[in-house]
């Protein structure tokens, strides 16, 4: 293992987000607040109780889990594309360095950030609801989990996109709809029926659910399954992380 | 001495169907510095990229010290520092930080005092904490060669390393390089400015359309292409050169005041004094003679142009 590399990728990735640190962290704050002066007081006050929690409490794992997800994703993304994007990859290709080292660097990198983000937000919802976290090892797995996974994720998109365009394309086409539609916002059981098989094949679903547990002891599939998908994504990321490096695809000619 | 780069059968076709280089098989001596010439196109860069893991061969070998280029990648790329053609840089950090960066990304302890000195002897200390993007083209140039440095490797390849740097500064960074291979670092250059090559290197190897067709001691290639040519200034204007010294294939130039004679240093007889006697029969004086040597950049225009 080459930790020296690991740790200079790492930390240069770091600094790129310790300068652009306000406009990272500010907007998410900002949305997020406005999530809760809409749902939480708007809307929330005139929704009874979910499953025993108040509306806008019920609503904090979903709005944490939607940052982390799309932070995560459009971190490492961009962080992978911009050398490419660049030319500056050169560097990374002609160094001493396994692609496992890269990608632990980068996605390492990418995790942190939107790891920490996630916590921001955690601290920001607390000002407006009482927070009550029952189960803290599990959601700081899931959320570790999930950061990881979607910066993975992410990654795979900033190598296979070629464009600006494409970069934005899969986290506004599928990733967006597929966290509104993982209930961020409302429990799947208050669903018609038929939605709620739907809903089921959106993997979003299991990571709220399991994230959301680790909050309220209330989920809409069972623990167990939830950290079944959340692992079976990860590693599907990271074989087709392992099938790039292995053929240089878009990464070599 | 084992080469310290081996190169053999390699070839790479591109996806787009074109093939950049066709079986080629090259040896660079260890410590030496080897020029590669070769017009637009010919397949320097792709040589290159391939050698330092940028671009994935076709088929073929290549040995860095031994260590195969894709199966032990690890401890064949260690020994190599890269400065690309393409100006590639990040232009928010500083010199400082990305210098360090490459030495880190090679798996390197850090050294603050030998990155100092790398710089200084590229005269950018003073530029050290700006941002790249301040920095002149001729300036992100030597930041890219401090890059390579950085990691000391055994290795250097410098893709076309003066292109876009002033006289002065040139001179300088082909000293950088003079004190590399003193220090025993193989460095393999590319270049257009054919008086780097006759300058810098010890060998000299010729590309063309993706085949070496030259390989061969800088000496010894002046030598054996070398041709030099006889200039004489005349006393007074000729209109024609005279039928009796035909077979000289005597050039009249300068508008029939000078005539110049080209001859064959190789050969054991250079006829300038048969050429002499017979002026002076033919009646025509001199006032002022000099003979001119062939650069490389001739014998290398004729070469590709074969
Ligand atoms: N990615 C690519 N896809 C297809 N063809 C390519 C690619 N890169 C290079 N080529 C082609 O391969 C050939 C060799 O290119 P290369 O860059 O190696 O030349 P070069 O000798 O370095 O030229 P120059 O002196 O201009 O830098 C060229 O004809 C070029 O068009
Ligand atoms: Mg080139």
């Amino acid at each position: 293992m080459n930790f020296r590399a690991i740790q200079a990728i790492y930390l240069f990735e770091m600094a790129r987000t310790w300068r652009t640190l306000l406009q990272s962290i500010v907007s998410p704050v900002i949305s997020t607040s406005l999530y809760f002066v809409v749902f939480g007081a708007a809307i929330g006050s005139r929704i009874a109780s979910v499953e025993g929690v108040s509306y806008g409490t019920f609503i904090v794992p979903g709005l944490v889990m939607l940052s982390v997800l799309t932070q995560s994703i459009s971190n490492a993304s961009f962080g992978i594309y911009f050398p490419k994007f660049i030319g500056t990859i050169y560097e990374l290709l002609s160094a001493p360095v396994s692609p496992l080292e890269v990608v632990i660097g980068y996605v390492g990198a990418a995790a942190t950030k939107s790891i920490i983000l996630g916590l921001i937000i955690l601290g920001t919802a607390g000002l407006f609801v009482p927070l009550h976290i029952l189960h803290p090892v599990w959601m700081l797995t899931f959320l570790v989990l999930t950061a990881v996974t979607f910066s993975l994720f992410g990654f795979i998109i900033g190598i296979w996109a070629d464009s600006f365009e494409k970069l934005q394309a899969i986290p506004l086409l599928v990733v967006t709809p597929l966290t509104f539609l993982g209930g961020s916002f409302y429990s799947v059981s208050m669903l018609p029926s038929g939605w709620r098989t739907v809903t089921l094949l959106n993997p979003v679903v299991y990571l709220i659910s399991g994230f959301r547990w680790s909050f309220y002891e209330i989920s809409d599939v069972s623990i167990e399954l939830s950290v079944f998908m959340t692992l079976t994504f990860l590693v599907v990321c990271m074989g087709l992380v392992w099938w790039i490096f292995k053929t240089g695809y878009k990464l070599k000619k | 001495m084992s080469p310290i780069i081996s190169v053999s059968g390699l070839t790479k076709s591109y996806a787009s169907g074109f093939t950049a280089l066709k079986s080629i098989d090259l040896d660079i001596n260890r410590g030496e510095i080897f020029a590669l010439l070769g017009p637009n196109g010919a397949g320097k860069t792709t040589l290159i990229s391939i050698i330092c893991g940028i671009v994935n061969p076709t088929s073929g070998t290549v040995l860095v010290d031994g260590h195969d280029i894709t199966s032990a990648y690890r401890a064949a790329r260690s020994l190599i520092g890269l400065v690309p053609q393409e100006l590639h840089t990040d232009s928010f950090e500083t010199v400082w930080a990305t210098v360090n960066f490459s030495r880190g990304l090679f798996g390197k302890p850090k050294n603050p005092a030998l990155i100092e000195k790398i710089l200084r002897d590229l005269s950018l200390w003073e530029k050290k904490d700006s941002k790249i993007m301040e920095l002149s083209g001729g300036m992100k140039r030597r930041v890219m060669i401090a890059k390579a440095l950085s990691h000391e490797p055994q290795i250097l390849f410098l893709d076309e390393p003066t292109a876009g740097v002033d006289v002065e500064l040139r001179k300088g960074m082909w000293e950088v390089v003079r004190e590399l291979r003193a220090a025993g670092v193989t460095v393999l250059l590319t270049t257009h400015y054919i008086e780097e090559a006759e300058e810098m290197a010890d060998r000299v190897g010729v590309i063309n359309a993706g085949e070496i067709i030259l390989v061969e001691d800088k000496a010894k290639l002046m030598q054996q292409f070398g041709k030099k040519r006889l200039k004489l200034h005349l006393q007074s204007r000729i209109d024609a050169v005279p039928v009796a010294l035909a077979p000289y294939h005597l050039e009249l130039r300068n508008g029939g005041m000078e005539l110049v004679y080209t001859y064959d240093t190789k050969s054991e007889r250079t006829g300038i004094t048969s050429l002499l006697s017979d002026l002076r029969d033919a009646g025509i004086r001199f006032a002022d003679l000099d003979t001119v040597q062939n650069s490389l950049e001739e014998i290398f225009v004729n070469l590709v142009r074969k």
